[in-house]
């Protein structure tokens, strides 16, 4: 039949019951457009552009709580803010000594209050809690009695533990902190004062004052899950605040994927105050060893004890035990900083027996990130006491700069390597300033302005090269001028990629006068800039670190640093250069050297021989970024100091420097020979004593650090038909093999 | 055979009468059923207006609001509690109901609320419409007030001055489910009166999260409020185009500064033609706020146009803290300049306003353009691209709002739903996917690696690779993936007898994406993919890429490697072999590489190139070196001489006509691949790595790694 008709009807019927439903709610649709259009706005153009209807600067009054505009003298805080710490006054706790000790060996410290920007007091402040055997008493009066006190104002005061039993409330301190800036542990959302105050971790006594452990979990499988799935062991209180928590632990114990083991037994009367369940527990308690549950588990209970923080914070961090947050309230170590969501997991103490399901729902990836950031926290900012003060300090210094000049360091700088204590906060405003290990997408530049002439007071700050940038400056060293010499500018001239030309000469004989470099024939670029720039009047009393001090005059993010005999081709230059381009944040050079523990002599000793791997890579004839170098002349006094009094070793400490800062070793270049101690020199490297210097230099690094940065690689980088069989004329970096050693 | 075919189209036509009758009533049946369902639909829509619904919850109607007068003496809501924390003033067991990460919402009934003398208490706007509605429409939403984390009481605060707030607060207080504000959302945009713009909504809000602008850091309740934006009609109608040159440094076309602010920058912008110093318009008796005057000359400009003019803009703190300015200046694609000392930004806890705006003090502003002048080009660039973006994403619209601010709330709620940093701030589109493996370390060697060989028969070279794979000190482990599924694999007597475990696992289907699956087997970090026939490599070689690959853990460590060319003749890519002085990929037939990669491949590479990979029977290599590079922008490393794989020694034969042919299609692949990606993900290097010692000979110093092949 006709099968068509049918159809047709079949759809029109169809499309016809469609147009009932749908038209009907379209209609209705409609109507609310119009509807819409009737309603009036929520605000008029004159709500909108309101007039202040009296002036009105700082509402703060003295009831509110202090925050950095209205507690917090700026004045003082000139470019480079310092910190004055009080001369000793009294027994501290050796917590506290530390704290202290760090302070006064850094780099931030003054010794004139005049120009200090922040004080520290040298009053034991840490323990507020008068059962403690660390207390220490009439702090308020000692306190109130400092020269420069001014009710706490632009002060800094560290406390761990406040408050007391029962109630261990968080505002007992013992003391008003007024105007002073409390960098405390176990800070709570209610009591912070937002932007003003600084949330710390929990610490140990043990914990070291530099150095410090390094992360646990150095393997990063995938799937990253672990033995056990969540862990906790550790005492709960029964009754009183903070113990709800715990108590309910055992709920979610199941001995294998689920360890939640509590004990009673902790202070001399537990026995009286143990419930039921306490006898129980103590025998699962037994079963499990707190170190093998962190390294074995994924996910770690931090559950509040007393006071919102607790140890396990960190030792977990430490583990790479991804921490499971059951502390309400809690303001997390540095958390203006640090973003945590990248690191913890919140769960929430209301939600207890939703934990298990909670962890199980974190996809693998997420484990693995979590887990990074873990290890990457730990050892940036958390591993020892000069780094959770530094972190402290470098916070309010950011706080300043921000002030002063509305700059401060992106997120992702403190979040991610380098992290903050690799870099000067003052040195630029962008992340491609800074040596970042991964490439990182640049934003396109914004439109161009048209250029009006600036006020006149306004001196034209150079902002600093963007990272790694198209050519490199040569940045050389110079104590005499020799064929050498002239033989390597020479060769700079014909370098590809060579920008310009910083020659430091450090000589009591008069400055070569040079201005440009000729380039060499049938090259059509202009003659290369050079600056020569005398040491001996510029940074008197500098030694060899004068080096690297003209950074004003390089205008590329890479630095050939350079001896000024280092025997070197254009095409060795360019080649370190397209190769550094890759490794910004790392030394890429060609001499390189190592270092070795040293068993009978029990220290660290340094060799020039050649062997199979290397740890140091020297700016004899390496690249280096020019924000490293502004962070050698940022290092510690200590440091600064081993180098000046050795006259040597500036290699060595710039060495240690990268690696203490990125953790990885430094590349080393084809060799195309052996790198050769320069000929005037000669008496000087075979002089058994500048070796002993060397030597004794890196160990007094090893210790002011507390650790040896140094790491060491078995690689090293050759152009890619290196050698090779083929000829030469397939080759783009020819000449570098051709010369016999 | 024809007797066949006659004896089946007999049966066939026997059965046709009856298959007509069928057919005849299937249709008669449907009309039927049709007609009968029309009418039905008619008399329900005729019908259904007046008639009660049977279900119990109905959505809201936003366009019907019934009148309910409410009593003078009725009891307040109770003011707002200063210190209320997520934890204490919000009701967590009440979420959970919309599954685990989904919070869920509830509106009240749309009413008119009027006084007993028939006023009013508050105005209805329509962007107060437009949030409901956003709501309504959401994922979020639910009509059961017993079963809703979160509940919006449909009463518009957003402008303080167009509500009363006694009487709103008694409104309030009269919820049914008011429970003092516990899990209460109230929207607000414009808090405070005169004269002192109190900076939070002037109401007995208890318990209720706030979600309102123009916060300062005292009112504002961290982790429990959010800080949304002033709404602004007049940015939404800015386009993104954009002036090909911005003719002024900054630009302030604000009308309200307060005074002694507006004295500084006139004076900053009578020295300096940096600043554009705008004001209103001196003309007629109403302010014309689509007009602005510059303040000494007089010239006029058209608001909002002039905004796209700058670089960037000046947003000063005056009456409020934050104005609808705000979002006319970003939606502009002008850099906001914010000048409102303890100013909480919108969306502050999940925004980084250092990505959007340049913040100064109220003290520092003399020294505006110095600040300003000073900022270099990367971050001016960076803050330029991030503007429209955000705009279009958390600010376009009222929904826009509505839905970030829900959004926060459900984080904070169930965290694990929260999405990274990143992903708020960082827009992929200029900053790219990111790193896995992002940990700075040198891989432990202690683990060692596990080899995993794609095999299909070839037996004899497989056992040969097994003996010499062995020798290599870190290997872990060897998986044999048999990828024949005709043919078992040789019985466990027959395989060489070897110190490490070995395992072998079978495939379902011939693939060559087997090779990359991340199989449980593997434990270790590290894989060392190695095809059946590569039995060149000596253990020293082997360990040595093992130890470069430690320094470069999310990198793939290769022997022979590849380079991609654009061709300018045929204008697409190519892909080269020869002897090149650059590399951008690495061969995977024998490659280091990092688990996750395997994962990535087969679970978070794009589909359409796995499946072209299968399909093929190529390319997966290629595939690989894309995946890796697009995700961690690095290149491979290229670790020793080796070119080739097979018959090292023939140079010049390897074009050879069979061979052209598969390079056509692997430069196909690469052409392929970078279009999937949207641009050429591959990055060239001019380096590889060698063993420090490699050609070298030193005074009797014994070699790390003595046994390297050539080429």
């Amino acid at each position: 039949m006709q099968a068509k008709r049918r159809y047709l009807l079949l759809f029109m019927s169809c499309a016809f019951l469609l147009y009932c439903y749908y038209g009907n709610t379209s209609f209705k649709s409609d109507t609310c457009k119009s509807k819409l259009n009737e309603l009036p706005s929520f605000a008029t153009l004159d709500d909108l552009h309101l007039k202040p209807s009296r002036q009105k600067r700082n509402p703060a009054s003295a009831t509110q709580p202090c925050r950095m505009d209205t507690c917090f003298d700026f004045s003082k805080c000139g470019s480079d803010p310092k910190i004055f710490v009080y001369p000793s006054d009294g027994t501290v706790s050796a917590s506290y000594r530390k704290v202290l000790s760090v302070i006064r060996e850094s780099r931030y410290v003054t010794r004139d209050p005049n120009e200090a920007c922040l004080f520290v007091a040298a009053i034991d402040t840490l323990d507020a809690d008068p059962l403690s055997s660390e207390h220490v008493s009439d702090v308020a009066s000692r306190l109130s009695r400092l020269p420069y006190w001014r009710n706490g104002r632009n002060h800094l005061i560290f406390n761990l533990y406040a408050g007391t039993w029962p109630d261990y409330a968080e505002d007992s301190l013992g003391f008003d902190p007024g105007e002073a800036i409390l960098a405390r542990a176990s800070a709570s959302e209610i009591m912070f004062r937002e932007g003003f105050d600084i949330s710390l971790p929990l610490f140990h006594k043990e914990h070291p004052e530099k150095g410090g452990v390094p992360p646990a979990a150095t393997v990063n499988p995938f799937p990253a899950q672990r033995k056990h799935l969540v862990a906790f062991k550790g005492k709960r209180y029964v009754h009183g605040i903070g113990s709800e928590t715990r108590n309910s632990l055992w709920h979610l114990h199941d001995g294998n994927n689920l360890i939640l083991v509590t004990t009673c037994r902790h202070g001399k009367s537990w026995k009286d105050l143990r419930d039921e369940r306490c006898e129980e527990d103590n025998k699962e308690y037994d079963k499990f060893d707190y170190e093998q549950l962190l390294a074995n588990s994924t996910f770690c209970i931090v559950a509040r004890g007393r006071r919102l923080g607790s140890y396990r914070f960190l030792e977990a961090l430490a583990a790479g035990c991804i921490p499971v947050l059951l502390s309400n309230g809690w303001r997390l170590p540095f958390d203006e900083k640090i973003d945590w969501r990248r690191a913890v997991i919140w769960a929430d103490e209301r939600l207890l027996l939703q934990v298990p399901e909670l962890v199980r729902s974190v996809p693998p990836e997420r484990i693995l990130a979590l887990r990074q950031q873990t290890q990457f926290l730990w050892e940036q900012y958390f591993s020892s006491i000069e780094k959770i003060v530094f972190t402290t300090i470098e916070i309010l210094l950011e706080r300043v700069l921000a002030h002063r000049v509305s700059k401060q360091r992106d997120l992702l700088i403190w979040n991610a390597s380098p992290g903050a204590l690799g870099t000067l906060a003052a040195y630029g405003d962008s992340r491609s300033h800074y040596p970042i290990p991964s490439p990182v997408l640049e934003a396109p530049s914004a439109p161009f302005t048209s250029l009006a002439p600036l006020p006149v007071p306004s001196i034209p700050q150079m902002a600093p090269p963007h990272t790694p940038g198209n050519s490199f400056t040569a940045l050389l060293y110079v104590q005499a001028t020799s064929p050498a010499l002239h033989k390597l500018l020479a060769n700079i001239a014909s370098s590809e990629f060579c920008g310009k030309v910083v020659l430091v000469w450090d000589s009591e004989r008069a400055a070569p006068s040079l201005k440009s470099l000729s380039r060499m024939a049938g090259d059509s670029r202009d003659p290369l800039p050079v600056i020569v720039v005398d040491a001996t009047t510029h940074y008197p009393g500098e030694g060899v670190s004068a080096r690297w001090q003209p950074l004003w005059a390089v205008p590329t993010a890479a630095v050939f640093s350079l001896d000024g005999d280092a025997p070197l081709l254009a095409e060795e230059l360019d080649f370190a250069f397209r190769v550094w381009q890759q490794f910004p944040e790392r030394i890429v050079g060609y001499p390189a050297r190592t270092h070795f523990w040293d068993e009978s002599k029990g220290s660290w000793g340094y060799s020039s021989r050649w062997g199979s791997l290397y740890s140091m890579v020297l700016p004899g004839a390496a690249l280096v970024h020019r924000a490293t170098l502004a962070l050698y002349a940022a290092s510690g006094p200590a440091l600064r100091q081993a180098v000046q009094r050795a006259h040597n070793c500036e290699d060595i400490l710039l060495n240690c420097l990268v690696a203490h800062t990125t953790r990885r070793p430094p590349l080393k270049l084809a060799q195309r020979r052996r790198y050769k101690p320069p000929l005037h020199h000669k008496s000087l490297w075979s002089d058994p004593e500048h070796f002993v210097q060397r030597q004794s230099c890196l160990n007094t690094f090893a210790t002011t650090w507390g650790y040896m940065p140094l790491l060491r690689s078995v690689l090293r980088l050759d152009p890619i038909l290196f050698k090779d069989p083929v000829s030469t004329l397939r080759k783009k970096y020819r000449k570098m093999e051709l010369v016999s050693s | 055979m024809a007797a066949d075919l006659l004896l089946k189209a007999s049966k066939h036509s026997k059965y046709l009468p009856y298959r007509n009758f069928l057919y005849h009533r299937f249709f008669v049946g449907l009309l039927l059923f049709i007609v009968i369902s029309l009418v039905l639909t008619v008399v329900f829509n005729a019908f259904s207006g007046p008639l009660p619904r049977t279900s119990v919850y109905e959505s809201i109607d936003l366009n019907k609001r019934s009148k309910v007068v409410l009593s003078r003496n009725a009891p307040f809501s109770q003011i707002r509690s200063a210190n209320c924390t997520y934890w204490d003033c919000f009701d967590v067991y009440k979420c959970g109901r919309g599954g685990h990460d989904k919070i869920t919402i509830y509106i009240y009934p749309l009413k008119d609320y009027q006084t007993e003398n028939g006023n009013s208490i508050s105005q209805f706007s329509r962007e107060f419409y437009l949030i409901l509605d956003t709501i309504k429409h959401s994922k979020y939403y639910t009509t059961n007030p017993e079963e809703a984390c979160l509940l919006v009481p449909s009463i518009d605060t957003l402008n303080q001055a167009s509500f009363s707030k006694s009487e709103v607060s008694q409104a309030l207080q009269s919820l049914s489910h008011w429970n003092n504000g516990e899990n209460h959302l109230l929207f607000n945009m414009l808090p405070g009166s005169p004269p002192n713009y109190n900076p939070v909504i002037d109401l007995n809000t208890s318990k209720a999260i706030i979600a309102g602008a123009g916060f300062n850091t005292w009112t504002f309740r961290y982790g429990f409020d959010i800080s949304v934006p002033v709404y602004s009609q007049i940015a939404e109608n800015i386009d993104n185009t954009q002036p090909k040159k911005k003719n002024y440094l900054i630009i302030s076309a604000q009308l309200n500064i307060p005074e002694n602010y507006l004295e500084d920058l006139q004076s900053t912008a009578s020295s300096s033609n940096d600043l554009l110093l705008l004001d209103e318009c001196k003309t007629g008796d109403v302010l014309d706020y689509t007009k602005r005057c510059e303040y000494t000359t007089g010239r006029e400009f058209n608001y909002p146009d002039i905004l796209k003019e700058g670089l960037f803009c000046l947003v000063v703190r005056s009456a409020r803290l934050t104005h609808s300015l705000l979002m006319d200046v970003i939606a502009s694609q002008c850099i906001p300049v914010v000048i409102s000392d303890s100013v909480v930004m919108p969306f502050n806890s999940h925004l980084d306003w250092h990505r959007i705006a340049m913040f100064i003090p109220e003290d520092n502003i003399k020294n505006l353009l110095k600040i300003i002048s000073s900022v270099s080009n990367e971050r001016r660039g960076e803050l330029f691209w991030q503007l429209r973006w955000v705009y279009d994403k958390y600010f376009a619209s009222i929904e826009k709002i509505t839905l970030a601010t829900l959004e926060i709330i459900n984080e904070k709620v169930f965290p694990l739903a929260a999405r990274t940093y990143e992903e708020w701030n960082m827009p992929e589109h200029l900053y790219g996917p990111s790193n896995p493996l992002f940990l700075p370390v040198t891989a432990p060697k202690a683990p060692g690696f596990t080899a995993v060989i794609l095999t299909y028969d070839r037996v004899e070279s497989l056992f040969t690779l097994v003996k010499k794979l062995v020798r290599t000190p870190s290997l872990a482990k060897i998986l044999v993936i048999w990828n024949n599924q005709k043919k078992a694999p040789p019985p466990s007597a027959q395989w060489p007898v070897i110190n490490k475990p070995l395992k072998v696992i079978r495939t379902k289907e011939n693939k060559l994406s087997n090779r990359f699956f991340p199989y449980d087997e593997i434990e270790t970090e590290c894989q060392l993919t190695i095809d059946d026939d590569i039995v060149m490599l000596t253990p020293d070689e082997l360990e040595f890429g093992f130890d470069v690959w430690r320094e470069f853990p999310d990198r793939i460590v290769g022997f022979p490697s590849r380079l991609h060319l654009w061709d300018n003749a045929t204008n697409s890519w190519r892909y080269h072999s020869e002897w090149t002085n650059q590399i951008s990929m690495v061969l995977t037939g024998a490659a280091f590489h990092h688990k996750i990669w395997s994962w990535y491949y087969t679970y978070k590479m794009p589909s359409e190139i796995r499946t072209w990979v299968d399909d093929n029977f190529n390319c997966e290599d290629i595939a690989m070196n894309f995946l890796v590079a697009n995700v961690t922008r690095k290149p491979p490393i290229k670790v020793t001489p080796r070119k080739k794989f097979k018959c090292p020694e023939c140079t010049n034969t390897e074009m050879l006509s069979a061979d052209a042919q598969h390079m056509a299609q692997r430069s196909a692949c690469v052409g392929r691949f970078a279009s999937a990606y949207g641009h050429m993900a591959l990055r060239p290097v001019e380096f590889r790595a060698d063993p420090l010692q490699y050609r070298e000979t030193g005074a009797g110093v014994p070699h790390a790694y003595p046994d390297i092949g050539a080429l």
